[in-house]
């Protein structure tokens, strides 16, 4: 931990821990949880942690549980954290749904693993869709942030906790198993807070005010409709201040690759070899999943010949890339569900492509 | 904690309670929720806790709780409001934090809920509101429905071959170490309702003395989806429903033991 403010640490770390780091660095005291691989090591860790710094960790006896302990730590005003893989996620969406209509900010990490249902554990982007469009129920919308590396799982952990906090909202981590068990060194940068600490709307007791609620019953005339225009509004402004993406090696590109987390990664590998042998391709990596960077998508593809949309799964992004670009005819799509693509997989894919651009 | 004496209501024992907002509540005549709410608005009164209280509504008719009672109140998905208090208590130990939930929802979607936060010994207080019935959605069967008792969706009346039995949570949930406090009252004469309020008032002493989990179980009437007048409606309550959920207090801890 580091002690100084202005010393910089470099560790060495698994994604995993480096997410438990950022909560703790981001003032995050409360973590609550359910065991289930391939993302185990983060309540180890914050079982660990956290009681010696004053902090909460308590195992629920269910995920359906989990997001409620969530929900009222939350409500009381305090920054809170939980983790999770597929089918555990598939239980938190009744919860997201409400702290969504109720305007509650948390921080819910997917570590993905393989589906549907039981699935596997191996690592997957198979939750795309469950994590970016919402898997509860009413329509409503969350930052979703693609971490690709251990630096990012420790950085985006902390911008999660201020994205909830700006917007009273849960926001999301998805990862996998690779970023999640990754090892290797990164900057434990101080945080910053961008947002203000305060929570006026915080259940506390009614001391010296009148009391209030957090609720998303709104049974009154048109007092729903009313509410989702105001949600509605806030997921627009999201849109507009919170896209968040990587250009790598865009420069002179005629392939541009689209990918996100542990496809990302691997994908620079591939770029690097083949920008050795000339070949020039590069990426655009969604960091924000939601909100999707759908102009500077579609930038890249009026000015490339290709778009390799790269997935851990059967094809889920793709679909949001095809709704930010006309640029239709230019995508292709290489789908690895339930195993990370090797880099030789996507360099033979890039030469393939390379040689029919050309 | 000190306690407002009984001297500080003096003869004015009609008195709304402070923490009772003065509205007409939606609840239909001959319901017993209302008088449930009163007592829990008296009980937050005697130990002056209004400003110290986190409440946790849950899915029912007793929603509109934070209308009624005048403390802070966060609303929970059905089922859920002992894990949400969970989630208030940890946060805010120094509050005291209350449930108050129908049959149909800590019976049946929030039976595992209410059990681990039990068994956990969560220092939290739960006011459990059993009509027999799904109230809200129009009187469907509920886990606690009687043996032969007609409802929406069990228009030939409750078959045990079928349907189990009605599930008996305060003796279930006095079995766990956790639990400080199980009680079941009732509210259909004077009698029962001073004795509903002791309950209560024990109930929330063990929050405030950190002994654990404390429920008390009201038995309680749902004339309109019964098809009774509000006076059959109490009657039922003291004849077969006393019978078959016996009033009592089911556990008592007297010191903290459990250290
Ligand atoms: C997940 C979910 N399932 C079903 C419902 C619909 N529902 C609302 S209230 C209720 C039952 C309420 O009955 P009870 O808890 O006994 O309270 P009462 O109205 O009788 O006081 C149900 C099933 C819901 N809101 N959420
Ligand atoms: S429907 Fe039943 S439980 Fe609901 S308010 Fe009316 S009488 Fe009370
Ligand atoms: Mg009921």
């Amino acid at each position: 931990m580091s002690r100084g403010a202005a010393v910089i640490h470099r560790t060495l770390m698994k994604g995993n821990e480096a997410i438990c780091a950022g909560a703790i660095a981001a003032g995050c005291r409360f973590y609550y949880g359910y065991p289930i691989t391939p993302q185990n090591d983060i309540p180890e860790y914050m079982s660990a942690h956290l009681p010696r710094i004053g902090g909460t960790f308590l195992q629920a006896e269910s995920e359906v549980a989990t997001i409620n302990f969530i929900l009222g730590t939350s409500a009381s005003g305090r920054r809170v954290m939980t983790s999770s893989s597929g089918p555990g996620i598939s239980l938190m969406q009744e919860g997201l749904s409400y702290m969504a209509g109720s305007e509650l900010p948390a921080v819910v990490v997917n570590i993905s693993r393989s589906g549907p249902g039981l699935g596997g554990i191996a690592p997957s982007q198979g939750d795309y869709f469950q994590a970016v469009k919402c898997g509860g129920h009413g329509g409503y919308r969350m930052p979703v942030l693609a971490p690709h590396s251990v630096q990012e799982m420790y950085s985006l952990t902390m911008l999660a906790f201020d994205l909830a906090d700006k917007y009273r909202n849960p926001a999301m981590i998805l990862g996998d198993a690779i970023v999640g068990q990754m090892k290797e060194p990164y900057e434990q940068t101080p945080y910053v807070s961008s947002v203000p600490a305060e929570k006026p709307w915080a259940l506390t007791g009614c001391a010296g005010r009148p009391r209030q609620h957090l609720k998303s019953l709104y049974l009154k005339d048109n007092a729903i409709e009313v509410h989702n225009w105001k949600l509605h509004g806030k997921y627009r402004r999201m849109e507009e201040d919170e896209v968040r993406f990587e250009n790598y090696r865009l420069d002179g590109a005629r392939i541009a690759i689209v990918a996100f987390g542990t496809a990302a990664r691997v994908s620079k590998t591939a770029i690097q070899w083949a920008r050795d042998e000339g070949i020039a391709v590069g990426m655009l990596r969604p960091i924000t999943l939601y909100p999707f960077p759908e102009t500077q998508v579609d930038e890249v593809a009026r000015k490339v010949d290709v778009v390799l949309v790269i997935e851990m799964n059967t094809g889920q992004m793709l679909q949001d890339v095809k709704m930010s670009t006309p640029c239709h005819d230019k995508i292709r799509f290489l789908g690895k569900p339930c195993a990370m693509p090797t880099p030789e997989e996507i360099h033979g894919e890039i030469r393939r492509l390379a040689g029919k651009a050309e | 904690m000190k306690e407002k004496g009984k001297g500080g209501f003096g003869k004015n024992v009609y008195r709304r309670p402070e923490s009772l907002v003065d509205v007409k509540t939606h609840f239909c005549p001959g319901c017993h929720h209302g008088i449930a709410h009163k007592i829990l608005a008296e009980t937050i009164d005697r130990f002056c806790l209004r400003e110290k209280t986190v409440g946790v509504a849950c899915v029912g008719c007793s929603v509109f709780l934070y209308d009624y009672i005048d403390v802070d109140v966060a609303e929970a998905p059905h089922g859920r409001a002992p894990a949400v208090a969970t989630g208030v208590k940890r946060a805010q130990p120094d509050r005291f934090v209350f449930t108050y939930q129908g049959d149909g929802d800590l019976a049946a979607i929030g039976t595992s809920e209410v059990i681990h936060a039990a068994n956990r010994g969560e220092n939290i207080t739960v006011i459990f509101v059993n009509n027999t019935t799904y109230g809200m959605t129009g009187g469907q069967m509920a886990p606690t429905t009687m043996l032969g008792q007609k409802t929406s969706t069990s228009p030939y009346g409750r078959d045990f071959r079928k349907d189990g039995y009605p599930i008996k949570m305060a003796e279930l949930l006095a079995t766990l170490e956790g639990t400080a406090y199980s009680a079941r009252v009732a509210t259909s004469t004077p009698a029962q309702i001073r004795k509903a309020k002791e309950a209560v008032r024990k109930a929330f002493d063990m929050q405030i003395k950190e002994m654990g989990f404390s429920i008390v179980e009201f038995l309680s009437t749902c004339p309109t989806n019964w098809g009774m007048k509000p006076i059959d409606a109490q009657k039922r309550v003291l004849g077969e429903m006393s019978e078959y959920f016996p009033l009592g207090v089911y556990k008592e801890r007297k010191q903290a033991d459990f250290l």
